[in-house]
């Protein structure tokens, strides 16, 4: 078990209409991102907050864009 | 046609330091074809758009590499039953980048398979590590060449490491890389001489590959080749030998000549940009988007080409059958109609789509290595480099217009913390 | 038009539509008071997750508030659906008996699971229906008690995943369906055939051509289902998975044009009253909104798809706010759904198909592109486990382009396709 977290989660969602299966947050954020089977994208929408630099490198790194996060610190 | 020669500019080397208004040129015609003496020609496609959407067109096809041709000895046994041999293997078996579906993508997902979140997270603290190495190798110096003593050790050591080839044979692959890479330079594929010593180079690694890929399976190791070479893709199938030959290859020559690119281009677009350092240095959770950034800004690879199987009707103009294609990522990268103010290095964008790693069926394979070993070069650099100042600007640049990147970087320093 | 004083403004429903539409009304410059009325609980959360990991358990049913743009500055109604429309007086009537008045309205209710015929049968203990937070978690601490067999009544997107997530919890499912496939309604049977396959392969208990007729309790419990030819159905448990209706009972009396088919608009988003008028100071947006699709030929649809509700709400807000964007809303219709670990994704609408290519891949390998023509035009495709060939086919659908289309494609030699028979109803 990991110690609670600083901070409110975060909140995250995919589009997976845009999600081509790219596979690059889960190379990010590999404990909040999975793609099962081929294509099948599986997401934590509220990663705790010591997660947020992971949570920032799938976001930025997501080639057709389709992360959305929120952070209610920030 | 005035556009016609812009294409030879684009692969002239005095314009390598800066292609850009050659691209902004380019883009005011998203798809333009460019005389290149043939009846089809070639086509260059510059904007964000057309680029995005050739990428993944399925009439577009990425098989470019004209049939093997090794060159003939003078030895009958050899010019006649070796060598046409050889040659039809190297064609059924090019590395997966040349190839289309569904070969590409059996290939792929087994490379994709060995390329584990795990062994990714392992290779990024290792990364980390490697920096701090190589920054402390030069404590006390007052000069850096950025490619030497970082940019180009950091991202070799970790595609060997990853792969599982001997760290001592590197050397070799210095070589062979910096040939092997010619393949990607639309005008060595036409060269007979770039093509017969590429067929020399390609047959040298192939020979060591063999040998490393039987140690692996007498030996097997906790690297990708290892398992490339023992375990099931996930569709139960194993790759052939000689599949697995030039995905090794691809896979190598892949990681030699790109991320070190990635990282020059990124210290040099620092230099030139001391308040983004500065806060970069503040503030090292910058990396990511910086980085991103960077990808869009000086992407590594400028132009991939491709071929078309079918006449493509596109942005006004139709794109005839077996007509040769480049898609200009970097051009597409700065395109006003996707990026607002394009030329302006800003890490705080948001919503970019850059083409820096392709995209579609062929996205870079390597781009999560490509990010995190970026990531960690550009943080310590900012770190560690005391008050750098670029020696010269701009700096020499490798020939390959395709792959661009400075030979060297050399960065004064007044030391190294 | 130029507020002259500060205007105020409404959004009914408080889903993934209301808060897009909040966002883009505030971007767009909107600076009065802004009313959000929800019937549930719950500020906007995502629903996507509730008919999958939330039921897997992987995700808590409270994890999924969607992310949105801080500093909104929203009243929050929440637990209070709206009652009654009164546009003469420019009021909300909330059930609770508060009006709140507004000259800027948004119709984002939604809609709600269409609920078993028989409403004594719907309320037993054991019978589920899946559309909100709670539903979800309901469902959810049924499938954990591990129960003997699980019934999904309805081989929809949602009946569907359902069956996929009890298999992946080792629960034996049966699914019932009247058709002769699973999403043979929207997919064709052709298509629909290869879900279930995927279903059966898995080890779903697939009872298609059948109908259940009753369900039957033993102490207040759901023992068995009851199926039109006479087949029992020993479960504990039945998920009642026939679609949605949407939530427009309120807007009666308000001399709008609706009906439980959605509330119509005109090109720009606002809605119509009876007399096809537009009511200039009120757009729908999401699920309940029936609109002209210009890619459609105008005809009017409503859509019930997340990116859908995403971008015809921010097509709304920015009406609303007074930035009335240049086109209508004619977004290219898409959406996904996962059947286990099977990314089933579509662009374009199927309806009237009169054919379907395999334009890329292969059935056999479960990985394709399935592109759908009616009257010799691209008008849809489906992707299975193919997501990255679908944006050509987007983009032949948007250019309305000759079905079938000409041309090779790097997976194939033959420039010509198999037309095969969709299999729509």
């Amino acid at each position: 078990m990991s110690p609670p977290s600083a901070g409110s989660p975060l909140r995250v969602s995919v589009d997976l209409n845009l999600c081509q299966a790219y596979g690059q947050c889960c190379y990010a954020a590999p404990r909040h991102f999975r793609i099962d089977g081929r294509e099948a994208l599986f997401y934590d929408p509220a990663p705790g907050a010591d997660a947020r630099v992971a949570i920032e490198r799938a976001r930025v790194a997501c080639p057709v864009q389709a992360i959305r996060v929120e952070d209610p610190d920030a | 046609m005035a556009d016609a020669t812009l294409l030879d500019r684009i692969k002239d080397p005095s314009n390598r330091a800066d292609p850009y208004p050659l691209y902004a040129r380019l883009r005011r015609t998203p798809v333009s074809r460019q005389d290149d003496g043939s009846e089809a020609g070639t086509w260059v496609a510059a904007t964000h758009g057309t680029i995005a959407s050739l990428l993944a067109d399925p009439r577009v096809s990425s098989d470019t590499l004209p049939p093997a041709d090794r060159p003939r000895t003078g030895n009958p046994l050899t010019d006649l039953i070796v060598k046409p041999i050889r040659d039809r293997i190297t064609d059924a078996h090019r590395p997966f980048i040349f190839r289309d579906p569904p070969d590409h993508d059996r290939l792929r997902a087994a490379v994709m398979n060995q390329f584990t979140r795990e062994r990714v997270q392992g290779m990024r603290d290792r990364s980390d590590r490697l920096v701090a190495d190589l920054l402390d190798r030069k404590r006390g110096a007052r000069e850096i060449d950025a490619v030497d003593d970082l940019a180009y050790p950091l991202p070799v050591t970790v595609i060997c490491e990853l792969f599982g080839v001997p760290r001592e044979d590197e050397p070799k692959f210095h070589d062979w890389a910096t040939q092997l890479a010619t393949a990607l330079e639309p005008d060595s594929l036409s060269d007979t001489e770039i093509r017969a010593e590429n067929s020399r180079t390609f047959d040298a690694i192939a020979a060591y590959m063999a040998d490393l890929i039987k140690e692996k399976r007498k030996h097997p190791q906790d690297d990708m080749l290892s398992g490339l070479a023992n375990d099931a893709a996930p569709d139960g199938t194993r790759v052939g030998d000689y599949d697995l030959i030039a995905t090794a290859i691809l896979m190598l020559v892949a990681g030699h000549e790109t991320t070190v690119n990635l990282i020059t281009n990124g210290l040099l677009t620092l230099l030139r940009h001391p308040d983004e350092l500065e806060r970069l240095r503040a503030d090292p959770a910058r990396a990511p988007r910086l980085v991103e950034e960077l990808l869009r800004y000086e992407p590594p690879v400028q132009f991939r080409t491709r071929t078309t199987l079918s006449p493509i009707p596109i942005a006004g103009v139709t794109i005839p059958e077996g007509a040769d294609l480049v898609l200009l990522l970097a051009a597409g990268n700065r395109d006003a109609a996707v990026f607002p103010d394009p030329d302006r290095f800003d890490p705080d964008r948001t919503g970019t789509r850059h083409l820096g790693f392709g995209g579609s069926l062929h996205y870079c394979v390597g781009a999560p290595l490509a990010r995190f070993e970026a990531e960690a070069a550009l943080t310590a650099l900012a770190r560690r480099l005391k008050n750098p100042r670029l020696v010269a600007d701009p700096p020499p640049y490798r020939p390959g217009a395709a792959l661009r990147g400075p030979e060297h970087l050399r960065v004064a320093i007044d030391g190294i913390a | 038009m130029a507020p002259s004083r500060t205007e105020r403004a409404v959004i009914v429903g408080a889903g993934l539509a209301a808060l897009r539409a909040a966002e883009a009304m505030r971007a767009a410059g909107f600076s009065g008071p802004l009313a959000v009325v929800g019937d549930e609980p719950y500020r906007p959360y995502d629903r996507p997750p509730l008919s999958k990991h939330v039921l897997t358990g992987e995700t808590p049913p409270d994890a999924t508030a969607l992310p949105g743009r801080p500093g909104l500055a929203l009243d929050w109604h929440l637990g209070v659906p709206a009652a009654r429309l009164d546009r003469t007086a420019q009021e909300v009537h909330l059930a609770d008996g508060r009006a709140l008045p507004y000259d800027r309205l948004l119709i984002a209710t939604g809609t709600r699971a269409r609920p078993w015929p028989n409403p004594h049968e719907g309320r037993m203990p054991g019978v589920f229906t899946l559309r909100g937070r709670d539903d979800a978690a309901a469902l959810r601490a049924a499938l954990a008690a591990g129960p003997r067999r699980v019934v999904v009544i309805g081989a929809g997107f949602i009946g569907c995943e359902v069956a996929r997530v009890c298999r992946s919890l080792g629960l034996p499912a049966t699914l019932v369906d009247p058709g002769p496939t699973p999403l043979a309604r929207v997919l064709g049977s052709t298509v629909g055939g290869v879900v279930g396959a995927l279903l059966r392969e898995d080890g779903v208990d697939l009872r298609f051509g059948a109908q259940v007729e009753w369900l039957e309790d033993e102490g207040g419990r759901l023992v068995r289902a009851h199926l039109t030819d006479g087949t029992r159905i020993e479960a504990e448990v039945a998920v009642v998975a026939l679609g949605a209706v949407r939530n427009t009972a309120w807007l009666t009396g308000s001399g709008l044009s609706a009906d439980p088919g959605g509330v119509d608009c005109d090109a720009d988003g606002h809605v119509l009253d009876a007399d096809g008028r537009p009511d200039p100071r009120i757009a729908a947006a999401g699920d309940v909104a029936r609109f002209p699709h210009p890619l459609y030929d105008g005809r009017r649809v409503a859509l019930e798809h997340w990116g859908h509700a995403e971008a015809q709400a921010v097509h709304a807000g920015r009406l609303l706010a007074g930035d009335r964007p240049d086109a209508p809303y004619s977004a290219m219709p898409t959406f996904w759904s996962m059947q286990g670990d099977v990314m089933v994704k579509s662009v374009g609408l199927t309806d009237g198909a009169d054919a379907v290519a395999i334009a890329y891949g292969d059935l056999a390998a479960r990985r394709f592109v399935a592109l759908y023509g009616r009257a010799g035009r691209c008008i849809a495709a489906v992707s299975v486990d193919c997501a990255r060939w679908l944006p050509a086919c987007a983009e032949l659908i948007a250019a309305r382009a000759p079905f079938p289309p000409d041309g090779a494609a790097v997976d194939r030699n033959a420039r010509s396709l198999d037309i095969l028979a969709p299999g729509l109803p």
